[in-house]
């Protein structure tokens, strides 16, 4: 592959998408348009995500990509070698060792660190998309700090089923200015977005970029009467036992038969080896 | 036992593995050679350069081999591989005015300067197969051949311009947007949104354009022209402080003259819509046609009736079909997480419905 640039994107298109994640980090949670490019893989397959790693790997990274929490998703494993093929980084599946993390779904469950960005794919980063399709009105809401519509929502969740129906992609309100859409990620992961790591989120087909810079607060939408809860299954994990992580369930058999295991696979194998 | 979702490198070297032998399928039959397609797929050769935004038929021929004939697959190859391209300048606008045509037909006039030229068209053959083409090896007649009628062809909206009946564009030297190098971003202008028609999908656009004709915003089109030919594409090299030429592309161009009914301070005048792609490609030059003019309404002080293709937020945000089919694609992929935690939420309302009728039924 010596026929394309290190990590894929030449120096120009990093350097457009560099100055994009400059933008989000300084206005946090605020949606940056940038020219999101045709990557090899599919839109809506983390072409986000793999822009903004591209833009932020250096050949000394070592590289982690997870898909649900675990490294050995499909998709996981076809991003991962991407980069190994196109930026000849070192990669990893220990959390703790990675410098650079892209995710789908899931915030590790080890606490990261300042030396670590993670990067997550967002199909849809409009946290206000599917109360209003038109990018125009929701960029108006955004600019007026018109959230009223989003808190109508909850509410009406609440008065038809007796709590927030939101189960994934929870919206949070960053540094009390931007109401934004973590991705796809669990609820229960919601606590983590207040983190020591710089959080980068790219959406490829949507053309936008935000951030969560380290240590920046982010706070899930909620009711005083109905605080947020970042609920999980109540079991502990099948394989290492673990009751503060989040679960998968797979069914065994087809009676019924169904059992709980770790949805970060890393944190789950470091459990069972150190158990061992 | 529960078997972990071990093994994703292995499966899915396999699986392209399995992949590249189905595409070639069966070996006892010949290859198909990227200059055969090239030649006799020509049209989904054009469509694809056309979709893919990439004028090289030697490389749309590739990806269409590559792809299995798949062509919003070997458009997307296109796509991905026109971002490793680097940006060396813009051509000079090239002047179809100048279309060396083999086709050109008018619709509104009968008989014009230049001449109805029928080209190479399918219109009036018979759809019936024929099945002398099965039998291969068999050369077709030569066609007969005329000498090219010699100066330009003009457009035939040029002779309703001077008189005044249909609507001049409006001139503008400034370097339209580019929809490839900014983030789309609302409201657009007309060259924006003729980027987007002349890549949309052939499919989508035409659907789009169809809409219009039965009635969710009609806008009355005739195809005052359609051409199809070739232009030279031009260069300004600043070192040589002229324009060289480059080479040459097929090109198939639509101009629909449309009726407008006037307003109080405008008498009635015919009004445009445009449609240029890539290659021959005459039903998407003519979808781009009418649904560029019925994305016009605003400019043309129309009412908005609330149909699809005058709305250029909802046309341009889906007619690509590189991301509709990504992000549509994309659902194959595994939703565990957010599916365990909807299948947690679900349980846990139905517990709590359930609980709240035993609690009526027992009061």
């Amino acid at each position: 592959m010596s026929d394309y640039n290190f990590a894929y994107l030449d120096e120009q298109t990093k350097r457009m998408i560099r100055r994009a994640i400059l933008k989000g980090v300084a206005v946090p949670g605020y949606q940056v348009p940038f020219a999101s490019r045709e990557m090899p893989m599919p839109y809506g397959w983390g072409t986000g995500g793999v822009q903004v790693s591209a833009a932020c790997l250096t050949p000394e990274d070592v590289f982690k990509v997870i898909d649900q929490g675990a490294d050995d998703t499909t998709n996981a494993v076809s991003i991962r070698k991407f980069f190994e093929k196109t930026a000849q980084v070192s990669v990893t599946e220990h959390t703790k060792d990675a410098t650079v993390i892209q995710t789908r779904h899931r915030i590790p469950e080890v606490r990261l660190t300042e030396d670590q960005i993670l990067v997550y794919q967002v199909p849809i980063p409009e946290p206000l998309r599917f109360l209003e399709p038109r990018e125009t009105e929701t960029r108006k809401m955004h600019a007026l700090e018109d959230y009223g519509l989003m808190h109508v929502k909850l509410y009406e969740d609440i008065a038809r089923h007796g709590e927030i129906a939101t189960a994934y992609a929870y919206p949070v309100k960053v540094e009390d200015r931007y109401v934004m859409d973590p991705s796809p990620i669990p609820k229960f992961d919601n606590p983590k977005l207040e983190s020591a790591a710089l959080q980068l989120f790219g959406a490829g087909r949507e053309q936008r970029i935000y951030a969560v810079p380290p240590y920046t607060k982010v706070v899930s939408l909620d009711f005083d009467d109905y605080p947020f809860d970042p609920s999980k299954a109540d079991y502990p994990c099948a394989l290492c036992g673990a009751t503060e992580s989040y679960l998968d369930e797979v069914i065994v058999d087809d009676s019924g038969g169904r059992m709980f295991v770790c949805s970060d696979t890393d944190f789950c194998a470091g459990r069972q080896e150190a158990a061992a | 036992m529960y078997v972990a979702v071990k093994g994703g490198e292995r499966a899915i070297d396999n699986a392209h593995a399995w992949l590249a032998e189905e595409r070639r399928g069966d070996t006892a039959i010949a290859e198909l050679s990227v200059p055969q397609i090239r030649e006799q797929l020509a049209l989904a050769v054009n469509r694809v350069m056309a979709e893919g935004s990439l004028y090289d038929a030697d490389l749309a021929a590739l990806a269409i081999k590559q792809a299995r004939g798949d062509l919003i697959e070997a458009v997307f190859l296109i796509r991905a591989y026109r971002t490793t391209l680097p940006r060396f300048g813009a051509s000079t606008p090239v002047e179809t005015g100048k279309m060396a045509c083999d086709r050109r037909i008018s619709a509104t006039f009968k008989d014009l300067p230049g001449g109805q030229v029928l080209g190479p068209t399918f219109d009036y053959t018979h759809r019936l197969l024929d099945f002398a083409l099965a039998a291969e090896g068999i050369a077709p007649p030569d066609a007969p051949m005329a000498e090219a009628e010699p100066g330009d062809m003009p457009h035939v909206t040029d002779f309703l311009a001077r008189e005044d009946l249909i609507q001049p564009e409006a001139q503008d030297d400034t370097t339209p947007r580019d929809l490839t190098r900014e983030p789309l971003d609302f409201p657009t202008d007309r060259p924006l949104r003729l980027q987007a028609l002349t890549r949309g999908d052939e499919g989508f656009v035409l659907s789009m354009a169809y809409s219009t004709q039965r009635g969710y915003g009609r806008n009355h089109p005739f195809v005052g022209e359609m051409r199809v030919g070739t232009v030279p594409v031009e260069m300004e090299i600043p070192e040589l402080g002229f324009a060289i030429e480059l080479g040459e592309v097929t090109l198939t161009e639509c101009e629909t003259v449309n009726q407008f009914t006037g307003s109080k301070t405008e008498p009635p005048q015919f009004t445009r819509g445009y449609g240029l792609v890539f290659g021959h490609s005459e039903r998407k030059a003519i979808s781009m046609a009418l649904v560029d003019r019925a994305m016009r309404w605003k400019e043309l002080s129309e009412d908005n009736s609330g149909a699809p293709a005058q709305d250029e937020e909802f046309v341009l945000s889906h007619s690509d079909n590189v991301q509709a089919t990504g992000f549509l694609e994309h659902i194959k992929l595994p939703h565990y997480v957010d599916f365990q935690s909807e299948l947690e939420l679900i349980r846990r309302l139905r517990r709590e419905a359930d609980a709240a009728t035993t609690q009526q039924a027992a009061e």
